[in-house]
């Protein structure tokens, strides 16, 4: 069996009094597609925060790539090839969709002050390629041609679309969705779909997925974990969680 | 009702307020210390201006009806925009430093030397700018950074001869450097934290450039400064030992003119590099980082974005600016004391940054000038300055609360 591309293992984080995820554990493979689902409250958004470093967890390993990532800064994570997007829109919205991408690939482009204040041929030439790298990306989700547009501007699925695009063009490892179909018309949630399907199976990365959209979950997922209350509930394959019991009861308990 | 309640209470602060700072004073009469009230006249002075606050309380509404009615310029529509902007702008640039240089010629020695204050001032808030405007960091003790360049190099030629020129990358530096230490532990620190911090930071320099007495000549301050050469010549009547003279070198008359001019043009030559390198930090990955940490702290560090370092790097930079600044201003006065560098100074450059636009480099080269010529023209009223002052500041949120000239980013095309 290939190596766990990333591997938790008993994670917990306490908020004072409260246990918001409770002893944890989930995998996920090379070239997978894998959901987190449960009410909401159930701690989602929680995980998510504490594998990407946003919160340092009280107890439990996550590793990634065979590292131990629990406790580095966000930013280190995110350098490793993790990289999320949140449960609201985060764009930088006065800026153009263009200069989105940039922004995204700060760290390709951290040459020296100076060649940036005298435009030398190398700085000339890593602008270039990042300009072709956000390009590439903005074709592959549709939206190069509104590259030129304050992102702030563009319809609430070219928002989510682009936070994708803005997070691929990192080039992750592994693709951290917070609820992406939240909002989105029928239309849109099949795009999305098919995108997220495309990433996995033509640009080879793994996608670890919030989503409330049963649809979208069962039909793509490769696994699927249920946390309620913080706490794992089940898990297994689509077919293996539509008919758990507990799973289904936890669900008709909260609606 | 609520409108009431806020009208009396605003009125109550100003009347304790006004009592406690001019209703009574404390006289020595001998060694008793006395109370004396204020004068009949001072008291309707009071009440005068009770009744002021109370009533643009109570009517604030119209009040900023009324303001927003006074028209505004458009700026935006007098620059010219795409492809004629890009034509236009080498030659406008040119044509604006042409005058810059041909002016001081034409007017009279008061008015150079007026000009070289304000260019400092555009040094200096263009440098906060970076701070405050770009990477959104409010710091309340920017002329600690200030006084660290102009004492660089007060310091460097008093103790070791070194020249001007070669003490100005050096003042930008130690400037940068104490940015550097400074920002490291603070940055972590958001919003009002940050500002008192660096308010703080402001003080303590000022204290111990007082107090070091040993080194720094402590309130007495460092005079007999030298003067910045050109190519090693000298702008004074008489050489001192050996080198050379302008005057003589040219062949023409000493006149004391040619040393203001010539530090003019130093000036005018510092703030075109100073517009030089913030124009292109603004398109450069840095430029477009610290406009996305303003936008969204939590995006960036998702995105691999250290928030630290970058805003270390504004904070660094901008430090340097004012460093820049302070050396040429020790250059130019040939005395410096902690006096220059109070509190009122980072108000005055932060009030510039703020009244031209935050992030808006036109709309702070215009609050300078504006910021260092008004107190000239208004000579008679230099006892109320700082009421002046303040009125113009709130004058100028009710009226544009976005500064003179709101900023319009450069945004990045793709082709
Ligand atoms: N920073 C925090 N401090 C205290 N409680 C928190 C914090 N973040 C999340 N929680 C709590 O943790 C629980 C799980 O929240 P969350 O992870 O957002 O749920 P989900 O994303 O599954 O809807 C909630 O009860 C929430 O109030
Ligand atoms: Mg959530």
């Amino acid at each position: 069996m290939s190596q766990l591309l990333l591997d938790v293992n008993g994670l917990t984080m306490q908020f004072g009094g409260l246990k918001a995820v409770n002893n944890v554990s989930l995998y996920v493979k090379n070239r997978q597609i894998v959901s987190i689902i449960g009410p909401n409250g159930a701690g989602k958004t929680t995980v998510f925060n504490c594998l990407s470093g946003f919160y340092i967890p009280t107890a439990g390993s996550v590793m990634f790539k065979g590292n131990d990532i629990a406790g580095l800064k966000d930013f280190e994570i995110s350098r490793q090839g993790l990289v999320r997007t949140f449960q609201h829109v985060r764009l930088f919205s006065n800026m153009t969709v263009i200069e989105n991408m940039l922004v995204a690939q700060h760290r390709h482009l951290n040459t020296s002050l100076l060649s940036g204040l005298f435009k030398t041929p190398s700085y000339r030439r890593l602008e270039q390629e990042a300009m072709e790298r956000a390009v590439y990306w903005l074709k592959e989700v549709d939206l190069l041609d509104s590259a030129n547009r304050e992102s702030g501007n563009l319809s609430y699925g070219q928002q989510r679309r682009l936070e994708i695009a803005r997070c691929m063009v990192t080039q992750p490892e592994l693709l951290m969705l917070d609820e992406p179909a939240a909002g989105l018309n029928p239309n849109e949630t099949k795009e999305l779909d098919e995108l997220i399907i495309k990433l996995r199976d033509e640009h080879e990365i793994s996608i670890l997925l919030i989503e409330h959209d049963m649809g979208l979950v069962m039909g793509i997922s490769d696994h699927i974990y249920v946390i309620a209350q913080g706490t794992p509930l089940a898990d297994g394959n689509a077919d293996e969680i539509k008919n758990n019991p507990d799973v289904i009861k936890a669900y008709l308990g909260e609606s | 009702m609520g409108k009431l309640y806020n009208a009396i209470f605003s009125a109550g602060i100003t009347f304790v307020l006004a009592c406690l700072m001019i209703g009574v004073k404390l006289d020595t009469d001998g060694a008793t210390l006395g109370v004396t009230g204020a004068t009949p006249e001072q008291w309707a002075w009071i009440f005068g201006g009770i009744a002021l606050v109370f009533f643009s309380q109570l009517f604030s509404d119209q009040i900023d009806a009324a303001f927003r009615k006074i028209p505004k310029p458009q700026v935006s529509h007098l620059i010219p925009v795409g492809d004629k902007m890009t034509q236009l702008k080498p030659w406008l640039m040119a044509g604006v430093f042409v005058c810059m240089v041909i002016w001081p010629f034409m007017v009279s020695r008061g008015s150079v030397d007026l000009a070289t204050l304000a260019l400092i001032y555009i040094m200096l808030g263009l440098g906060l700018n970076i701070v405050v405007g770009l990477a959104g960091l409010l710091d309340l003790g920017y002329v600690a950074f200030y006084a660290v360049g102009a004492y660089t190099y007060a310091l460097l030629s008093q103790y070791f001869g070194l020249s001007f020129w070669v003490c100005l990358p050096i003042s930008a530096g130690m400037a940068a450097l104490f940015g550097f230490i400074l920002g490291f532990p603070v940055l972590r620190l958001r919003g009002d934290y940050l500002a008192i911090v660096t308010l703080g930071f402001g003080e303590i320099i000022r204290i111990l450039l007082n107090n070091w007495t040993a080194v720094t000549g402590g309130p007495n301050g460092i005079s007999g400064i030298a003067k910045p050469t050109l190519f090693g010549m000298e702008f004074s009547r008489k050489s001192k030992e050996g080198s050379t003279l302008f005057h003589e070198f040219f062949g023409i008359d000493y006149s004391s003119s040619h040393k203001v001019i010539f530090l003019y043009l130093i000036a005018v030559v510092l703030v075109a590099f100073v517009i030089y390198v913030i124009n292109r930090l603004m398109r450069m990955p840095i430029g477009r980082a610290w406009e996305a940490l303003r936008e969204d702290e939590i995006a960036c560090r998702s995105l691999g974005l250290n928030r630290t370092a970058i805003k270390l790097s504004a904070f660094t930079i901008g430090a340097s600016t004012a460093g820049f600044a302070g050396s040429f201003f020790a250059a130019r006065q040939g005395f410096i004391s902690p006096e220059s560098f109070t509190f009122i100074e980072s108000a005055i450059i932060l009030a510039i940054v703020v009244l031209g636009g935050m992030g808006s480099q036109i709309g702070i080269i215009l609050a300078a000038i504006i910021m260092t010529i008004l107190p000239e023209l208004a000579r008679e009223f230099s006892e109320y300055r700082m009421l002046l002052f303040g009125l113009t500041m709130v004058l100028m949120m009710r009226w544009r609360p976005q500064g003179l000239v709101p900023m319009k980013r450069p945004v990045l095309e793709l082709k």
